[in-house]
């Protein structure tokens, strides 16, 4: 049974990574990013993924099918910076295999 | 000067149940923290959450889990720099630390644990290029004294808890009080909105939403807000005002610290975990999620264990050479710096006939 899917993540520097992501350890993106150190610690994930700071905000580039918008992760949105229409709270995004192949990119730091 | 034994940075779960455990040896405390109450992110970020593990605790509000810690650690009275950020520290020729705030409030003591977390809340502050040279000239992003705002015209700007709760205070005190946010919909307690849609039914309060604060006007004060908003057809207007109090949150910085000459890793201050979590500065220790170390893990009951070691090696540095063994508390009680005292009540010896 396949377990991981790949996220492609550019990071606040523009670099692109690929990445393996797990299916089974109830991980969201902002963990994934975490895990694989492509922000700095500290800045990133900071409330621990309560929608409640938008650090782990993300830009989401391509249509990979996503969960909607639950009302917490648009109230939060609606009061980050550098928000954009494709703007999503990566530690929203629990990581299962309809993600595989998911693009991002991480919003600057605010 | 305050003087005391270990001054403490950051009076979040970590910095308060140490004082605790300084308390246990004898040693008074002080701490220093940047916000304007105690609890760190626990009262900042997500008073009103359950955390699932503190140890004892099956389910625990962080609010709850800060009110507990502040009762817990009280008998050792101690002191508070409340709403300054630790801004420098220098080593005096005894090996002991002044610690300045950027208040200017000075600090004196031979051991300082920074229990930082994740750093200093700076606030979140909009995207409007001028508005470095409206601070403190009509903008602040912080409510210090509302009497300040007595008789003036504020707009707020944000959607959460913070806005809320200051425009329907502000709507007593200000002569004019208008909320601005980027939605209709608002976050924050249930009864904060249901008030807000009261003031604003009886013309206390003037919402404009969906809109958003996009400029500032003004010389040497600010004058007016350049609002933009969002309806069919989105529009440009001016309010005049006093103040313009942006609330977006807070985001915590290392700041200052980062300056100490400390090992820094990864946004964190090296310590040896081994031992004591003492840093590479001999007499400055550093715990909680401020610290890093192989393995560390950013938990709240890792904290107070490294708090608890903490103490242990600032009693050594402050009695060099005193004899001391760990006690039980169930065994010797708590002797408060109070005067108080807390034991284990007699066992009862009784005969039976």
């Amino acid at each position: 049974m396949k377990q991981d899917i790949t996220i492609q993540i550019k990071d606040r520097e523009g670099k692109v990574h690929t990445v393996l992501a797990p299916t089974d350890m109830a991980m969201n993106l902002m963990e994934v990013v975490r895990s694989y150190e492509l922000a700095p610690e500290g800045t990133i994930g900071i409330c621990g993924g309560m929608a409640m700071c938008a650090s782990c905000q993300c830009y989401v580039l391509n249509d990979t099918i996503l969960p909607e918008m639950q009302d917490d992760e648009e109230a939060m949105l609606s009061e980050a910076f550098y928000v954009k229409d494709n703007s999503r709270l990566s530690c929203q995004l629990h990581i299962t295999s309809e993600l595989d192949g998911l693009q991002v990119e991480l919003a600057p730091e605010s | 000067m305050i003087k005391t034994d270990i001054l403490i940075i950051g009076a979040g779960p970590t910095g308060l149940f140490a004082v605790f455990e300084a308390g246990l040896l004898k040693l008074k405390c002080h701490l220093i923290d940047a916000l304007p109450q105690a609890g760190g992110q626990c009262s900042e970020i997500y008073p009103k959450k359950p955390i699932y593990d503190i140890p004892g605790f099956p389910e625990i509000l962080a609010g709850d889990l800060t009110n507990n810690l502040l009762e817990q650690c009280k008998q050792f009275k101690p002191g508070f720099t409340l709403g300054e950020r630790a801004e420098t520290i220098e080593k005096q020729d005894d090996g002991s630390f002044i610690v300045t705030t950027n208040k200017g409030t000075q600090h004196q003591a031979p051991i300082v644990a920074i229990a930082g977390g994740l750093g200093s809340f700076e606030p979140r502050k909009p995207l409007i290029n001028t508005i470095a040279s409206f601070e403190d000239k009509g903008v602040e992003y912080f409510i210090k004294d509302p009497e300040v705002y007595r008789n003036k015209r504020v707009v707020i700007s944000g959607g959460g808890d913070s806005a809320l709760d200051w425009s329907i205070f502000l709507s007593n005190v200000a002569s004019k009080v208008t909320l601005i946010h980027r939605r209709n919909e608002f976050r924050g307690a249930l009864d904060s909105v249901e008030k807000v849609q009261e003031l604003k039914n009886n013309g206390k309060i003037k919402l404009i939403t969906p809109a958003e604060v996009v400029g500032l006007v003004g010389d040497d004060h600010l004058k007016a807000v350049v609002v933009s908003q969002s309806q069919h057809i989105p529009i440009e207007f001016e309010i005049e005002t006093d103040h313009f109090i942006p609330l977006f949150g807070l985001s915590p910085k290392l700041g200052p610290i980062a300056n100490w000459g400390l090992e820094i890793e990864k946004n964190a201050i090296v310590v040896n975990n081994a031992l004591d979590y003492q840093t590479n500065i001999p007499g400055i220790f550093a715990i909680g999620d401020v610290n890093t170390y192989p393995g560390k893990l950013k938990l709240i009951l890792c904290g107070f264990h490294e708090a608890t070691l903490m103490c242990q090696a600032a009693y050594q540095i402050i009695n060099p050479g005193k004899k001391y063994v760990l006690k039980y508390t169930t065994v010797s009680g708590v002797d408060g710096f109070d005067g108080t005292r807390k034991e284990a009540p007699k066992q009862i010896v009784k005969s039976i006939d």
